[in-house]
């Protein structure tokens, strides 16, 4: 593949400073929050309008080069690692809002726009952006709808897709289309919501319109200390077998509570888990529910129990459980983020099956989790500096997803397929399904030039002619099937 | 190939097209294969029928809050998915787009073929199931059905207002709306003189009555006047909804169309259909859907156009798009190549639906051109 034709092509739409080619100016582009993985890219360039954007990837098309839309670089799978000799679309300039309808309760976006910046934005018409990634303070809007992010807050309102209303897309050949639209309701197959969470393959979002809700009067929040993760599952059961919907039920066990203390200073008691309950709506129905929900945790034995009384208080809890993932970087010189789905009846089975696993390995494990809906994140902490570390922290986390499939869960909840992940894909997913994926990509991209590599195997050898293989690849890490 | 399941929807499973396709009747393929409440979720076979379904539910005090319309006249949960069918709920938590979280489906090539999954959190692979909502059987034939679900609230209250025009009642709109007040729905419709708006509250019992009141005082600031505000509880309050799931309101022979919008456009709307001959209409999911009854010119007389003719006429001059559900479907003008063509019967209306995007999906899926176009 010689990329440089593209390269001069490139070189007549951007100005220097935004045609990125020297090896330094390429370093930082070479990974994302899965630092595991690095790969440097031919070329990275900063477009500012969604004109720029098109006609790149007309001409990655034309080329036949592959290219990587990204965003703040927050992927935990992976998701926007650069191809080797490929292009890299940096979007952080496209971060304007483009309309806020507060009648309509809308918003419409361009992909960099930083996911709270929509909910500051809305804020003044009593309006929030209700998908709350971990990341929210940094992580860009095109980067959710392309991972389809999550939250905690995902139980009672879902995830990305179900706030996309619509979107302006380019395809990867540079055909441009509209799919949705203002409404929330729509005539044919729901496209803007087959679009989010197709990681990149089919293309970039150049607009995006977003739903937003009333921000919710008022939040009850309860801090709940437990002897054992046993006893806060237990409890989760019962909120949910109760009728109440909390907007938020997370756990977090003794190495996660620890971290968040590290980092966060977050003020937890130290107990073998923690559970935090969420409530959120109209204040007189909050408040009933919440004389509901004390009275069921009440009969659950904590052994602490603490209820957040001011907005500070929420926060602080929050703080607490939302430094969790960067927290635990104190604890160990590295970490992976582990993220999988366990119908929520089997997360007391999951958790002793890890708990296992951690022990078998003498690998240790933090575990934070979104009870609510089942979905886990267990934390593995390694040394990469002792040789053979990383490998052996990658094999329980394969063997921790084999698990989520086997109690009849998913590989990915929040997180996405990615780079991370793709040898698991086909554990969830049979022969028949994985073709008909790779049949729709190949319809779509018949060149696979977006994204190539993430979420599905790649089944050509293009991609082999780089100049040698990443060390990672070399150990086994990496794959390109 | 045409799908047909309970047959609530006549526009689309009863459609001459092609001369030679096949029905496929599903409405045998029912029953409910896994349901688990703890999990908030059930897989059940796409011929189910949605009343069958929301009667195991409410066993456990669960519900579909997307309030899926026609069940009381036949419809299976495959049909809903497949003409991407909610109600006024639809409002409150989303719409069956995010209550269906797995399906399989028989492609073009006649493979059986499994999407999403059966947890209520999932974001491996590509989302099939959403794509299925709304396809039209164009894609594929619907077998399987994973919903999540949701605790019934233990109760609800309605709060109906009357208002003398339409541009106080779309000021009560947007108050209400805009209010940090959890609406369930929000539903309006021109009454014999004015426009009526109701709006669904649910929850604990104990403190409902004290959040209607809230509502109501919401409701009539929203306005200049005073307007006529009627409080429902219990049976009656079911009852109205019950109306509006069913499409009882809709007048004995017409036809029916749905017309996704938003409330800004809704004047626009109101007045082209003032100079047509328009039925009767409701409004749902706070201004973004129009549920309208055309009157069903079966057989019209030579010279005269079909209903569903002029309506599409008047959607484009709109820049909007419906989907006929029940009446007789307009025939003629292609919507796209190689789809629809000349002569041919169309239950979609307005605004072409075709795109690359869609035309390349549908060649992966039924490269063939085995199920009837859209």
């Amino acid at each position: 593949m010689n990329v440089h034709p593209l390269i001069e092509a490139l070189s007549r739409i951007y100005e220097t400073d935004r045609l990125l080619t020297r090896p330094a100016q390429l370093m930082a582009y070479e990974s994302d929050a899965l630092t595991a993985f690095q790969q440097r890219p031919a070329a990275v360039v900063i477009p500012q309008d969604r004109a720029e954007v098109i006609e790149t990837v007309r001409l990655c098309h034309e080329h036949n080069v592959p290219f990587v839309a990204r965003g703040s670089g927050t992927s935990l799978s992976g998701g926007s690692l650069p191809i080797a000799e490929g292009i890299v679309i940096a979007l952080n300039r496209l971060d304007r809002i483009l309309r806020l309808d507060a009648e309509e309760r809308i918003a419409v976006v361009e992909p960099g726009v930083i996911n709270l910046k929509v909910s500051e934005a809305a804020k003044p018409y009593g309006l929030y952006y209700a998908p709350d990634p971990s990341s929210q303070s940094i992580c860009t809007i095109g980067g959710n709808v392309a991972f389809n992010s999550g939250g905690a807050h995902c139980l009672k309102y879902g995830m990305t897709s179900n706030h996309v209303l619509g979107m302006t897309v380019a395809l990867p050949d540079g055909e441009v289309v509209e799919l949705g639209g203002e409404s929330l309701e729509g005539v044919g197959p729901d496209l803007p919501g087959f679009f989010v969470g197709s990681e990149g393959l089919f293309g970039v979002a150049l607009e995006i319109t977003l739903r937003l809700l009333p921000i919710p009067q008022t939040y009850r929040t309860v801090l709940a200390a437990y002897d054992t993760l046993h006893a806060a599952g237990d409890a989760v059961t019962a909120v949910v077998a109760s009728g109440l919907l909390p907007g938020a039920i997370e756990i977090m066990d003794a190495l996660a509570i620890k971290a968040a203390e590290v980092g966060a200073k977050a003020g937890y008691p130290t107990a073998p888990a923690l559970l935090i309950v969420e409530l959120e709506g109209e204040e007189s129905a909050v408040e009933a529910e919440f004389a509901q929900l004390m009275q069921l945790i009440e009969e659950t034995a904590p052994v602490e129990v603490r209820m957040a009384q001011t907005a500070d208080e929420r926060a602080r809890i929050w703080k607490g459980r939302k430094a969790a993932f960067s927290a635990v970087g104190r604890l160990a010189p590295d970490y992976i983020v582990q993220d999988g789905v366990v119908p929520r009846s089997r997360l007391g089975d999951a958790l002793a099956e890890i708990d296992r696993l951690s022990a078998g390995y003498g690998i240790e494990v933090a575990n934070v989790f979104h009870a609510g809906d089942g979905n886990l994140h267990p934390l593995i902490l390694f040394d990469g500096r002792e040789e053979g570390a990383l490998e052996r922290a990658e094999e329980l986390a394969g063997e921790i997803l084999e698990l989520c499939v086997e109690l009849g869960g998913s590989i990915t909840g929040e997180h996405g397929v990615g780079m991370e992940k793709r040898a698991f894909l086909p554990k969830m997913y049979g022969p028949l399904e994985m073709q008909a994926m790779e049949d729709v990509r190949r319809s779509v991209d018949s060149r696979s030039l977006s994204n190539r590599g993430k979420m599905l195997p790649v089944g050509e050898a293009e991609s082999l002619t780089h100049a040698g293989p990443h060390p990672l690849e070399k150990a086994g890490v990496i794959f390109r099937e | 190939m045409r799908v047909r399941g309970g047959g609530s929807k006549p526009a689309l499973s009863l459609r001459s097209c092609q001369d030679n396709a096949e029905t496929l009747d599903l409405s045998g393929l029912k029953g409910v294969i896994d349901y688990q409440p703890d999990e908030y979720t059930f897989t059940a076979r796409a011929g189910t029928r949605v009343a069958d379904m929301a009667a195991l539910l409410a066993e456990e005090g669960q519900y579909l809050p997307f309030d899926p319309p026609l069940a009381e006249r036949g419809a299976t949960l495959g049909g809903t998915v497949a003409a991407g069918l909610s109600g006024a709920g639809r409002y409150r938590y989303g719409g069956i787009r995010d209550f269906l979280i797995g399906i399989r489906f028989v492609d073009g090539r006649g493979q059986e073929i499994r999407g999403g999954g059966t947890v209520v959190k999932n974001a491996a692979g590509f989302d099939f199931p959403k794509l299925f909502v709304g396809s039209l059987g164009r894609l594929g034939i619907l077998t399987e059905l994973t919903f999540k679900v949701f605790p019934q609230p233990a109760a609800f209250a309605t709060v109906a207002a009357e208002f003398d025009g339409l541009s106080d009642l779309l000021g009560a709109l947007n108050a209400v709306t805009r209010s940090a007040i959890d609406l369930h729905a929000v539903d309006f419709a021109p009454a014999k003189e004015g426009w009526t708006l109701w709006v669904r509250i649910g929850g604990l019992p104990t403190v409902l009555q004290e959040r209607a009141q809230a509502l109501q005082s919401v409701v009539s600031t929203g306005v200049g006047r005073t307007s006529r505000l009627s409080l429902y509880r219990e049976q009656e309050e079911g009852n109205l909804w019950k109306t509006a799931r069913s499409m009882r309101w809709l007048t004995e022979g017409a036809g029916l169309v749905r017309i996704p919008l938003t409330p800004q456009r809704i004047p626009a709307v109101e007045e082209a259909l003032s100079g047509a001959n328009a039925t009767t209409r409701r409004y749902s999911v706070g201004g973004n859907l129009l549920w309208l009854g055309w009157p069903d010119v079966s057989a019209p007389e030579e010279g005269e156009r079909e209903a569903p003719q002029d309506l599409h006429c008047l959607l484009l001059d709109l820049d909007l798009q419906g989907i006929q559900l029940i009446g007789r479907a307009r025939r003629g003008i292609a919507q796209g190549k190689g789809d629809y063509g000349e002569g041919e019967e169309s239950p979609l209306l307005g605004r072409q639906l075709q795109n690359a995007f869609l035309r390349r999906i549908a060649a992966a899926l039924d490269p063939e051109g085995r199920f009837e176009p859209w």
